[in-house]
């Protein structure tokens, strides 16, 4: 029996490929959207692990100079005769590689590919001109080192290791350490470290792992991003399945009047709908594949640019996601159709024939409150919320409160536009469209939706993107960039300077711990390119002057909030040097601290620092000449960065941070509209009825689809009236909480009218687009098949 | 002689590891090999010799406490080569390696260390006389009069050493055999330290005096290819009299010796004289190890039983052995130190 009853079941599907088409494709997006982000998600994190797995990252406790340079290697072994279990480490980039040095025979068992008693050959790693180990496609993007290369497919992305001795060289950088591992187990008697070593500090294990807890926030955004589309793409689900359980109500009531139990029926019902789930999560997880695959190269570039991690640009199938794929697809079924399933197991046995009634009498007060209470809560954790996980929940609330709002609102709004009507046409439009409103609601929220986290997500790139480009001016002040390769060349370059630029400001530069994060410390000399171009967020008066008498430091908008420092707070860059804060200085080009101090003043603290970048100003037409000037003093051309160049390649970091997000936002939209067409031809054919009668009394066939058409568009300009409020606040989400917590800066929220407008503009196209084709039908009805209604008294 | 070498294995290839203590008998490819007619010369000879592959400073001893419990000490420091070179920093092919222990007749206390030459993490210097990785340390202002210290994550000790007599020279004025194919090693022995000093042990620290022995050697290939473990004895009767004493098993067993009077007159030992024979084994970490054993050499009418004081002193170094203190019944009385490789899992 079960067969029969299925294959009834089935013959639904075949008489509106439509609707099947509908119910697989809107699951199989967003179960696609959703698998996508959860594979570059797993992709990143697995590559954390291996980074983490390589260099002992958060698994052991590390001892680090207090200032954040390096440890001279004398104090290294002074460590470890007075007994400290310590293993050195050294850190570099070459050609963007990450070049890292172990000490195999210190180093803690299962750090690095090398060690003692292990596979690998530990002589060749420590003799002659050593070894260098990292993955196929590590290794030919790193220049001839002279080392032997080794594929080794377990180290980190994007990262070499070799052993300590070697590094040393290649970096240049003989007889320093970065940090030291200290290995679990320690001797009985040891030295105090203040002893031994009064300028280095201890930190336990867990603080190791920052990339994992810098980069949890961009995860949580990609996340967010991933759980909205699946919820656009649910809209669409549970507009199919409710639409063809309505439909089947008729064939329920037959099945069951034939003497077929509800319970089995249910259950065929449910075996259907999950093995359609599976082919539509089938779908989506090959389609989330393509997405993700697309999109990774561009994340691991964005999580490299502002993180410094490094993520493998290639995918790898993990079978964690594509399981959770076809699940979600599963669970997001089940919630689509639990409310259809619910109210078909409580159908009395003989009713059931009229379903659109039974549609208009749901809309109502519930979902009103719903949305109200989602709103409040909204609200209250935007006065009173703190940290990432309350800007989500908050955000979450705010486009859920705001979508169950929408049908409410709509029947007020069209309620309210039918009284001033006069005419019986215009009378019957309102009252029509207000009818329409639940079986489009659901499309309609999608569009919402859409629209909301298009406005929202763009008013923050936009704002994002203004604000930088004014901070690149401010920044790229100088007409010409120069590097030097030694300190000759820097002597060169000062030469040159005083004959053919204005000015010539050195770029000083040392990394250390300032206020308990790391950060960079900068030197400013005193000149008017600074005072003429910086703006600060927050400042004493004159505080460029009192940074030139040497009485306090600038420090960066990411520094200032992570350390919770404001004007006038004392800040220590050297050991004994602590100077107050004079000013806060927006910078949106990193996520860590930054430190200005006077140009003597730094000198004084870091003379081994020597500067080789210049910034020399000149007059813009002067340009060439000095080049020219550099040139012939034997400055390699690949050594100039003239301002224009410079600022395009940070617009082009810029731009590539924001791929992933604009490509899910233009998917997402993408994705309503397929919802409202969807929702739109299957509403039509289920239309007919209610036309008839209109058509009977003297409308044409031609005049009616002009008014479904308006109906399309007026009903898509409302939405997206809902829609722009919801997005700004978003917006505003996005730019005052989501972003202070995942970058450390705050952006000036700006408006783009012209933007919004063009949006609505689409939204309005797309929606009439969508209507344009069961309109056209309409008009082309035959009329026997609107005789037709009156003749079968449905 | 004791052919402690296994931290040459610790720095050769994976594939030679696999063949285990038979790893030592490689070729020395550009390393200096031993001649039978050089002179060792001092203190120079007290420090490093880097044209050879592998050399090592290695000191045990016999302890008692004030209860009259008995202790066993070890501290050693390996040097290998991995090219017949110096050189300074990260550079040089010298690698260093330390063990010590303390072993009780209930526990066994082991600790590694491993170090790079170059940087001056380890060393030896002959005079005055400083041997050390990290924080252990054997030096004095000659051979004769040193300190010595170590520690690990549960034991340290601190403990003065005191020469009663001279070096001794074994095999060939210090060249000694190691093969009927004739690999050899420069040998010699400092058999006679009193010992004071301190244990600290988990239940706290224990006051010490006893005797040690200390030897040093450095070689390039010191086994034969069919040698693949060995069983060395150093033992000190209450007669006064000492015996150095090596089994080395091959295809055919290779054993050497020395035999050291209580006057200080020294008999080197030819293939066959030393004999040592398990009596009984023990699982130890997996394996089974011998651990009390009958020694005989006839001509000086010893026929007597070594037995170790605690049989779980398993070595759980990178290679790992067993190393420990033994009491000595029979034809003669005394104590001694125990060494045993080459026993597979």
């Amino acid at each position: 029996m079960s067969r029969v009853i299925l294959s009834a079941l089935l013959s639904h599907w075949r008489r509106n490929p439509l609707q099947l088409i509908t119910l697989l494709a809107g699951l199989a997006l967003a179960t696609a959207l959703w698998s996508g982000v959860q594979a570059i998600n797993a992709e990143a994190r697995a590559s954390y692990d291996a980074a983490a797995a390589t260099l002992g990252d958060g698994q052991y406790a590390q001892i680090t100079a207090r200032d954040g340079g390096a440890i001279p290697q004398e104090t290294y072994v002074a460590l470890r005769r007075g007994g400290w279990a310590v293993s050195p480490v050294i850190e570099g980039r070459i050609d963007g590689v990450r070049l890292i040095g172990l000490e195999p025979l210190t180093a803690p068992g299962g750090l690095g590919p090398v060690r003692a008693g292990g596979e690998a050959d530990l002589g060749a790693f420590l003799s002659g001109s050593g070894q260098v180990f990292a993955r196929s496609d590590t290794l030919t993007r790193l220049p001839d080192l002279a080392a032997e290369p080794v594929t080794a497919p377990d180290v980190a992305p994007n990262t070499a290791l070799t052993d300590i001795g070697v590094a040393q060289r290649l970096l240049d950088r003989e007889g320093q350490i970065d940090r030291l591992i200290v290995l679990p187990d320690q001797p009985l008697t040891r030295r105090p470290l203040s002893d031994i070593a009064p300028d280095l500090i201890r930190s336990a294990p867990q603080e190791g792992g920052d990339v994992a807890r810098l980069t949890d926030s961009f995860h949580l955004n990609l996340t967010a991003f991933g759980l909205l589309s699946f919820a656009v793409g649910l809209f669409i689900v549970q507009g199919a399945i409710g639409l063809a359980f309505e439909q089947r109500r008729p064939m329920v009531r037959t099945l069951r009047a034939l003497g077929v139990p509800l319970r089995r029926l249910i259950l065929l019902m449910a075996v259907e709908l999950a093995l359609l789930a599976l082919l539509a999560g089938g779908i989506g997880v090959a389609l989330g594949y393509l997405i993700a695959a697309a999109l990774l190269p561009d994340v691991a570039a964005t999580l490299r640019g502002l993180y410094g991690a490094d993520v493998a640009g290639q995918l790898s199938l993990r079978p964690v996601w594509w399981l959770s794929g076809l699940g979600i697809a599963l669970g997001g079924t089940a919630l689509a159709a639990s409310g259809a399933l619910w109210s078909l197991a409580r159908m009395p046995l003989l009713s059931g024939a009229q379903p659109r009634a039974l549609m208009m009498a749901r809309s109502g007060v519930g979902q009103a409150t719903i949305a109200a209470l989602l709103l409040v809560l909204s609200g209250a954790l935007a006065l009173w919320g703190d940290g990432l996980l309350a800007g989500f929940a908050m955000l979450g609330a705010l486009l859920i409160g705001g979508a169950l709002a929408l049908p409410p609102l709509l029947g007020l709004v069209l309620r309210w536009a039918e009284t001033p009507a006069r005419s019986a046409t215009a009378e019957w439009f309102w009252a029509d469209t207000r009818q329409q409103v639940p079986g489009l609601s659901l499309a309609l929220m999608a569009l919402l939706l859409a629209m909301a986290a298009n406005v929202g997500v763009s008013t923050m790139v936009s704002s994002f993107r203004l604000t930088f480009t004014g901070f690149l001016d401010q920044r790229l002040a100088s007409e010409l960039y120069v590097r030097a390769a030694d300190a000759a060349q820097a002597d060169m370059i000062r030469e040159v300077a005083r004959d053919h630029a204005d000015a010539l400001l050195p770029l000083l530069s040392t990394e250390r711990q300032v206020a308990g994060m790391p950060a960079k410390v900068y030197a400013a000399r005193d000149h008017a390119t600074y005072r003429d171009n910086w703006q600060f967020l927050d400042a004493v008066p004159n505080p460029w002057d009192r940074l030139a008498r040497g009485e306090g430091v600038l420090i960066n908008e990411q520094m200032f909030r992570r350390s919770d420092l404001s004007l006038g707070d004392e800040v220590t860059i050297a050991l004994g040097t602590g100077l107050p804060v004079l000013g806060i200085y927006g910078d949106y080009g990193n996520p860590i601290g930054q430190v200005i101090v006077t140009e003597p003043l730094f000198r004084d603290l870091h003379p081994e620092v020597t500067a080789l970048r210049f910034g020399l100003r000149s007059d813009p037409g002067q340009v060439a000449a000095l080049r020219d000037a550099l040139k012939e003093a034997g400055i390699p051309q690949a050594a100039m960065t003239d301002q224009a160049a410079l600022k395009r390649m940070s617009l082009a970091v810029f731009e590539r941070t924001f791929t992933v997000t604009t490509a899910l936002n233009v998917l997402t939209l993408a994705v309503a509209g397929f919802a409202i067409l969807m929702s739109l031809l299957t509403l039509a054919a289920m239309r007919l009825p209610q036309l008839a009668p209109v058509w009977a009394l003297g409308l044409t066939r031609r005049s009616l689809a002009r008014l479904d058409l308006l109906r399309a568009v007026v009903l898509a300009a409302l939405t997206a009236a809902l829609a722009l409020p919801l997005g700004l606040a978003l917006a505003w989400a996005l730019l005052a909480v989501v972003n202070v917590e995942a970058f450390g800066w705050r952006l000036p929220m700006y408006l783009f009218p012209l933007d919004y407008l063009r949006l609505t503009g689409l939204a309005l196209l797309a929606a009439a687009l969508a209507a344009s084709w069961p309109a056209w039908r309409l008009s082309r009805t035959p009329p026997a098949q609107l005789l037709g209604v009156f003749r079968n008294e449905r | 002689m004791n052919v402690k070498t296994l931290f040459l294995l610790l720095f050769l290839p994976a594939q030679t590891m696999a063949q285990g203590f038979a790893g030592l008998g490689t070729t020395a490819d550009g390393f200096a090999t031993p001649q039978p007619d050089r002179a060792l010369e001092f203190p120079a000879d007290h420090g490093p010799h880097p044209a050879y592959r592998i050399e090592w400073w290695y000191l045990t001893a016999n302890m008692t406490g004030p209860d009259g419990t008995p202790y066993g000490l070890q501290w050693t420091l390996f040097r290998s080569a991995l090219a017949p070179r110096d050189g300074e920093g990260w550079d040089t092919p010298q690698l260093w390696m330390g063990h010590a222990a303390v072993t009780t007749p209930e526990a066994h206390h082991v600790a590694e260390r491993l170090a790079r030459g170059g940087i001056g993490q380890a060393g030896v210097e002959p005079a005055p006389f400083q041997a050390w990785i990290d924080d252990w340390a054997m030096q004095g202002p000659n051979f004769d009069t040193l300190t010595l210290t170590a520690s690990g994550p549960d034991f340290a000790y601190d403990v003065d050493l005191a020469a009663t007599g001279p070096l001794v020279l074994h095999g060939q004025d210090g060249y000694s055999v190691k093969s009927a194919a004739g690999q050899a090693s420069y040998y010699y022995s400092q058999p006679l330290y009193d010992l004071n000093g301190t244990l600290t042990l988990p239940e706290g620290d224990v006051a010490v005096t006893g005797q040690a022995w200390l030897d040093r050697e450095w070689s390039s290939q010191p086994l034969a290819e069919d040698q693949d473990g060995w069983d060395w004895f150093s033992l000190s009767f209450d007669s006064g009299d000492k015996l150095m004493g090596f089994v080395l098993r091959g295809a055919s067993d290779f054993t050497a010796g020395t035999w050291i009077t209580a006057q200080g007159a020294v008999t080197a030992l030819p293939d066959g004289a030393f004999s040592a024979t398990p009596l009984s084994w023990h699982e130890v970490t997996g394996r089974e190890v011998p651990v009390e054993w009958q020694v005989r050499l006839p001509e000086q009418g010893l026929n007597a039983t070594v037995r170790a004081i605690n049989p779980d002193a398993w070595m759980t170094t990178s290679v790992p052995y067993w190393e420990g203190p033994v009491t000595i019944n029979g034809s003669h009385t005394g104590t001694g130190y125990l060494e045993m490789t080459g026993y597979e899992e």
